[in-house]
């Protein structure tokens, strides 16, 4: 059975499609990448697999349609790790990745002690021990983004959502991120879904690529093959030429 | 967290008040309400007050030295006024810290947003048009009308302007509708002024009663409201990263919202209708307990209600004794503590907001 399974899935906002008839599975323990260009749709697809906007079409997670699921459900199997997360300046990492223990609780309850033990292994995963008492407002864009990660793992959920989980990175802590979630997704067992920006990083760690544009799924396959030279020149308007580094694409824009 | 130690992680548990804070809550409201009991035009020591307390414990056998009026001054005069303050104050505060996190928003209270002003209207319109006599059951359900319609308002006007994202236009929109029902409500004032005098006397707000009859009038409103706020402590704190975010943590963030602006709301009105119009002490007190404490939510509404409650207790004894035997209206006393601190929390906020 899929892990995340769209049938047809379209989203409709301000009176045109974001998501134009979108159909792709991903299976148990895959890495798929979503790429395209700013505003092809990459997010909405995130955001429907997450269960947080309106579609038609069919959408299931785990072979159970979402639109069935209760919202606590939905928050068991996906956990999403926003771009631009809302950060509450004053509440420490610890608080935070608590948080993520909410689809476990009932609305009234207060975390346990296998709550809080939860967290605290999310917590050592990412490194952030020393850092659990540290106030959110006073991180790195690196430190926040592990923290973020850390609250999406304390959620326990079997598929990671990731939207553009390396942007405001530094070359240093892109590689981290993406290495500790290919890891988590080797040792956990996790199902990853990530909207990307970088082409050769999504290439080096994607076993899969959708690439999209206007709210339609243009290309997919394996990174060689989506990735190629003439296809990006006309998706994203840009002079690129695709080398390779062994068996993986590296996308370099050139000067004409 | 003991579990935790034998893998050797890192140390986690859930944000709550602690024993030493509850400590100092709790003694800061029994302080309070000590100086209520004592505090007065008729001089009644603390002595003899404790020695009537303790007769009127069953059992004890302990007699009181106070005499019948004293006994009555104490009793029936101040203590319910104490009460009543201490009720009227912890919910105001509760409210205010609720409203506060339901909008992440900082400076969202019962006045911003214009609950107070609608519950004002509603009750005026009892006060005016109304048949006398049944103010006492009418009145809270006419203020909570009123403050409903309000907060409604100012939410929708403030979604069509600015999606519902931002926080400064909510704010904006809680000003103008609080701005357009308080035009309302001076119209109907002024076009029967024959209730004039005491629509103005109680919009000043103030907590002059005798006996419990607007105690118990209010109590049931403010349980209900407070229990529902309290045990949502924990939902507020979710609320804290974002409706969307919440969403994808599996909270159904429409559905709490209301509740929660309604138990908010239920609870502002009650208090208004017994205790007019009282401003800043839904947004003084849960500042305070968020600058000294925490910016949890699981801590700020627990020590808001008992700091609440004692700050409304201690403004009432200024408010009728600074100007002894006349009273001064008891919002004077809370805006000007509140107004000036109110322009700190602005200059603190202004960045993160």
């Amino acid at each position: 059975m899929s892990a995340v399974a769209l049938e047809s899935v379209t989203v409709h906002a301000g009176g045109k499609s974001i998501v134009d008839g979108v159909s792709l599975s991903v299976q148990p323990g895959e890495w798929l990448s979503i790429l395209g260009p700013n505003g092809a749709g990459k997010t909405t697809l995130l955001r429907v697999l997450a269960g947080t906007i309106g579609f038609r079409g069919e959408a299931a997670l785990r072979g159970r349609r979402i639109r069935r699921l209760h919202r606590r459900d939905v928050a068991r199997l996906v956990a999403l790790v926003p771009q631009t997360p809302v950060v509450p300046h004053a509440m420490t990492v610890a608080e935070y990745v608590l948080l993520g223990r909410t689809p476990h609780l009932s609305l009234l309850a207060q975390e346990g002690e296998d709550d809080r033990t939860i967290a605290a292994a999310a917590l050592a995963r990412l490194d952030l021990e020393e850092l659990s008492g540290r106030e959110l407002g006073s991180l790195s864009g690196g430190e926040l983004r592990r923290a973020v990660i850390a609250r999406g793992l304390a959620q326990a959920a079997p598929i990671l959502l990731l939207d553009e989980p390396t942007a405001a990175l530094d070359i240093g802590h892109q590689q981290q991120v993406l290495e500790l979630v290919d890891r988590l997704r080797r040792e956990e067992g996790l199902t990853v879904v990530a909207a990307m920006h970088d082409l050769t990083l999504a290439a080096q760690y994607g076993d899969r690529i959708v690439l999209v544009d206007d709210g339609r799924i243009v290309a997919e396959g394996p990174p060689a093959e989506v990735l190629t030279a003439e296809r990006l020149a006309s998706l994203y308007g840009a002079q690129v030429r695709v080398l390779f580094d062994g068996t993986t694409p590296v996308v370099v824009p050139v000067r004409t | 967290m003991t579990a935790a130690r034998e893998h050797g992680l890192p140390a986690v548990s859930a944000p709550h008040v602690g024993v030493p804070w509850t400590l100092v809550a709790l003694a800061v409201l029994a302080g309070a309400v000590l100086v209520g009991l004592l505090v007065g035009p008729v001089p009644i020591g603390i002595g003899p007050i404790a020695g009537s307390a303790l007769a009127h414990v069953p059992f004890l056998d302990a007699g009181t030295q106070l005499e019948a009026a004293q006994e009555a001054i104490v009793w029936e005069l101040r203590f319910p006024r104490v009460v009543l303050g201490a009720l009227v104050g912890g919910m105001l505060a509760l409210s205010g810290a609720s409203y506060q996190g339901v909008f992440r928003n900082p400076l969202a209270d019962p006045y911003l947003l214009g609950v107070a002003a609608g519950a004002g209207f509603g009750a005026t319109l009892v006060i005016a048009y109304g048949p006398t006599g049944v103010d006492g059951f009418v009145l809270p359900l006419a203020s909570f009308a009123g403050g409903v319609a309000a907060v409604a308002a100012a939410y929708l006007v403030g979604r069509s302007v600015g999606g519902g994202r931002t926080t400064a236009t909510l704010i904006l929109a809680g000003v103008t509708v609080a701005a357009f029902l308080t035009a309302a409500q001076t119209f109907v004032q002024q076009q029967n002024t024959e209730s004039l005098n005491e629509v103005y006397t109680w919009l000043l707000g103030g907590l002059a009663t005798s006996g419990w009859g607007d105690v118990l009038t209010v109590l049931p409103y403010v349980a209900i409201s407070a229990a529902v706020l309290l045990v949502h402590r924990r939902t507020l704190d979710v609320l804290a990263v974002g409706d969307e975010e919440a969403l994808a943590l599996g909270l159904d963030v429409t559905r709490v919202r209301l509740l929660l602006v309604g138990a908010a709301t239920l609870g502002t009105a009650a208090a208004v209708a017994v205790s007019g119009l009282i401003g800043f002490v839904g947004i003084v007190v849960p500042h305070l307990v968020r600058l000294l404490v925490s910016s949890s939510y699981r801590v700020i509404l627990p020590l808001t209600v008992v700091v609440g409650a004692a700050f409304l207790v201690l403004a009432d004894v200024l408010a009728r004794s600074i100007l002894s035997p006349a009273e001064l209206p008891i919002g004077v006393v809370t805006a000007f503590v509140g107004a000036p601190f109110f322009a700190l929390v602005l200059r603190t906020t202004r960045s993160s907001a």
